[in-house]
């Protein structure tokens, strides 16, 4: 019973990677920029998420209200300034440029919040509540709605990028930016779009992550970017449903290790990485032509 | 083929190939007198200097490796912590059992070349952004697994033994020394393997990787060797710390600051030249030792400046120098003279 108890946790958790990941698979597929910061950034958001809970009051659930359009609209703005004119120099640029973000961020959070880790909502009902399944599963509830949030998370990309103007905008840069350019397209607008809606789901991510675990500086990079980017190579690069399945995978292979050793869930998790990474390096799900 | 001889030597008449375009005798003369003057430090200078200079000599080589890595065969490691750690822990490991930690170093070097084989071709699989990201998660695991054996320290790390026995005024100038080597050991390989056949696939691939592979430049086997040379470097620079701290951390030795201090060291300096890490080294450890009380401001002021120098000035401070003095310290590219008028690169 432990070890279903081990895939059902594992599974769920798959959801928060997903989560993690989305917005990574996203700036690849239509900027193939990797966002090295992307972690820091969720960090940030949930920073900011405890901030505007501490400051206005509202209810911590509604804090996303303020914290996604905030980051989405750092992520149109960083968008169309650092990292397009790094893009605009080269791909090794973007890399530095990206991890500089990362270390500024990390080291800038460091000085002026300290190392102390933060939660977010800390004994909020649902933080805290669960259920039961039979008698030995017990189940979070944060975990279920973080799952439900992924998936409706990947539905609503997949179906703004498939039906929308914008997404098929978006689609048509990522496929050929120089056609797209010349049927009037700007690109730089489109990918600042773009970023725009990772940053929001990186928004998302970090408060998700709050909820669940407990935010501090090195979080961004040691958390949420390695799972993220592992979540995305087990998944199958640029596939938005592979990313699910790469989170789920990730999930599931973490909680097993724990079940095994409890301190070596994070290793378990790193260890399949690299068996996928081997044995498929493609990923698990193949990439069509998606984002 | 007639043809070819007969332009080839009436070029010979007209264009001189050299090295530098200036004489390269007073650099290596130069160079020569620096070390000279170096090693004669800790008889002139008090253990506090020496103790900066090895952190100065540990970047220094690590910054070395990046560029190699970055700058001429186009890999952007973000692991590079990972030969950092496993350099520390050779040197660990050995002085555990019973190895001089300075003659562990040349073992810690040579192993970390050869683990640098298998963990290629782990990462090797991924390009560019992944890469980077790849030799992150490698880095991550390789301390989790360390971290598992207790005999080494586990989690927590231990002291590392094997240096009771001298008196601090000579363990200071021993590590001192044994950093000095490695750092121009390093800089030495950096430039002969530059300089010979390998440099030439290598500047090719810096400057355009497809034309490269077109002309068939075996550009896979040049990145497997920069690779290993860096595992080599880093693992080198990994063992020195690990003398110079006298405790190996698992979290300290596999920090993915190193890397960040190795990246923006060669970025700052000019990526691509052998000169570029050396005075990026110096803006470095400049600004480490004036901002040294305001804990991580010196990582925040260095990371914005890597960033503006890798967007508006891409090959650093030296390449500003270069530009206008055409100097190389450390000439590995070729110059085509033509008599009478300057020449080109």
């Amino acid at each position: 019973m432990a070890w279903v108890n081990a895939i059902i946790q594992g599974v769920l958790t798959g959801g928060l990677y997903a989560l993690f990941a989305c917005g990574l698979s996203l700036m690849f597929g239509v900027m193939k920029v990797v966002n090295l910061a992307h972690g820091d950034l969720a960090v940030v958001a949930g920073y900011i998420a405890i901030g505007v809970v501490t400051v206005t009051h509202i209810p911590v659930l509604w804090s996303f209200l303020i914290v996604v359009p905030v980051m989405a609209v750092l992520g149109y703005v960083l968008q169309r300034t650092v990292i397009q004119s790094a893009l605009d120099r080269s791909v090794l640029t973007t890399l530095i440029v990206t991890f500089g973000l990362s270390v500024v961020i990390e080291n800038g959070l460091l000085q002026f919040f300290t190392a102390n880790s933060r939660g977010i909502g800390t004994g909020l009902a649902l933080v805290s509540g669960s259920f039961k399944l039979g008698s030995q599963i017990q189940i979070g509830d944060l975990l279920v709605v973080v799952f439900a949030v992924a998936v409706v998370v990947l539905l609503g990309l997949q179906y703004f990028l498939s039906a929308s103007k914008y997404g098929r905008l978006i689609r048509a840069v990522a496929d050929d930016r120089e056609a797209a350019q010349l049927s009037g397209a700007d690109y730089r607008h489109v990918f600042g779009i773009a970023a725009a809606i990772a940053f929001g789901t990186v928004a998302l991510a970090g408060i998700a992550y709050g909820m669940y675990s407990q935010l501090d500086p090195t979080t961004g990079t040691d958390t949420i970017l390695l799972f993220a980017f592992a979540a995305v190579v087990i998944g199958g690069l640029g596939s938005l449903w592979g990313t699910l399945l790469g989170g789920v995978v990730l999930g599931v292979a973490q909680q097993i290790g724990a079940q095994i050793n409890i301190s070596d869930e994070v290793l378990a998790g790193y260890i399949v990485f690299l068996a996928v990474l081997v044995l498929r390096p493609q990923g698990l799900i193949t990439r069509r032509a998606q984002t | 083929m007639s043809l070819v001889t007969e332009t080839s030597a009436r070029s010979a008449d007209k264009f001189r190939v050299t090295r530098s375009r200036r004489n390269v005798a007073w650099t290596g003369a130069g160079a020569l007198i620096a070390v000279v003057v170096l090693a004669f430090f800790p008889y002139i200078v008090y253990s506090g200097t020496t103790s900066i200079l090895v952190q100065g000599f540990i970047v220094l080589t690590l910054a070395s490796m990046w560029n190699l890595l970055a700058g001429y065969a186009g890999l952007v490691s973000v692991g590079q912590q990972a030969f950092v750690g496993l350099g520390a822990y050779f040197v660990l490991i050995l002085a555990i059992h019973g190895t001089s930690p300075f003659a562990a170093l040349p073992v810690a070097a040579i192993g970390c070349g050869v683990a640098a084989l298998p963990l290629w071709w782990l990462v090797s699989r991924l390009r560019s952004g992944y890469f980077a990201i790849a030799t992150w998660v490698l880095a991550a695991t390789l301390m989790l697994i360390i971290e598992k054996f207790s005999s080494i320290g586990g989690g927590t790390g231990m002291p590392l033994p094997g240096l009771a026995g001298l008196s601090p005024t000579l363990l200071t100038a021993y590590t001192y020394w044994a950093g000095l080597a490695v750092t121009v050991l390093a800089l030495a390989a950096v430039y002969l393997l530059l300089r010979g056949r390998p440099g030439l696939v290598l500047t090719a691939i810096r400057d355009d990787e497809v034309a490269a592979r077109s002309s068939g430049a075996r550009v896979g086997l040049a990145r497997l060797l920069v690779f290993v040379v860096a595992g080599a470097g880093c693992g080198a620079a990994g063992g020195l710390l690990a003398i110079s701290q006298l405790q190996v951390e698992p979290s300290a030795v596999f920090s993915v600051q190193w890397t960040a201090e190795m990246a923006f060291a060669t970025i700052i300096g000019g990526l691509g030249t052998i000169e570029g890490p050396i005075i990026g080294t110096v803006v470095y450890m400049v600004l480490q030792q004036t901002l040294a009380s305001y804990n991580a401001w010196y990582l925040i002021i260095l990371g914005l400046v890597a960033i503006v120098v890798a967007l508006f000035a891409r090959r650093g401070l030296w390449g500003l120098v270069d530009e206008h003095l055409h100097v190389r310290l450390f000439p590995v590219g070729y110059w085509l003279r033509i008599k009478g008028a300057a020449g080109r690169e």
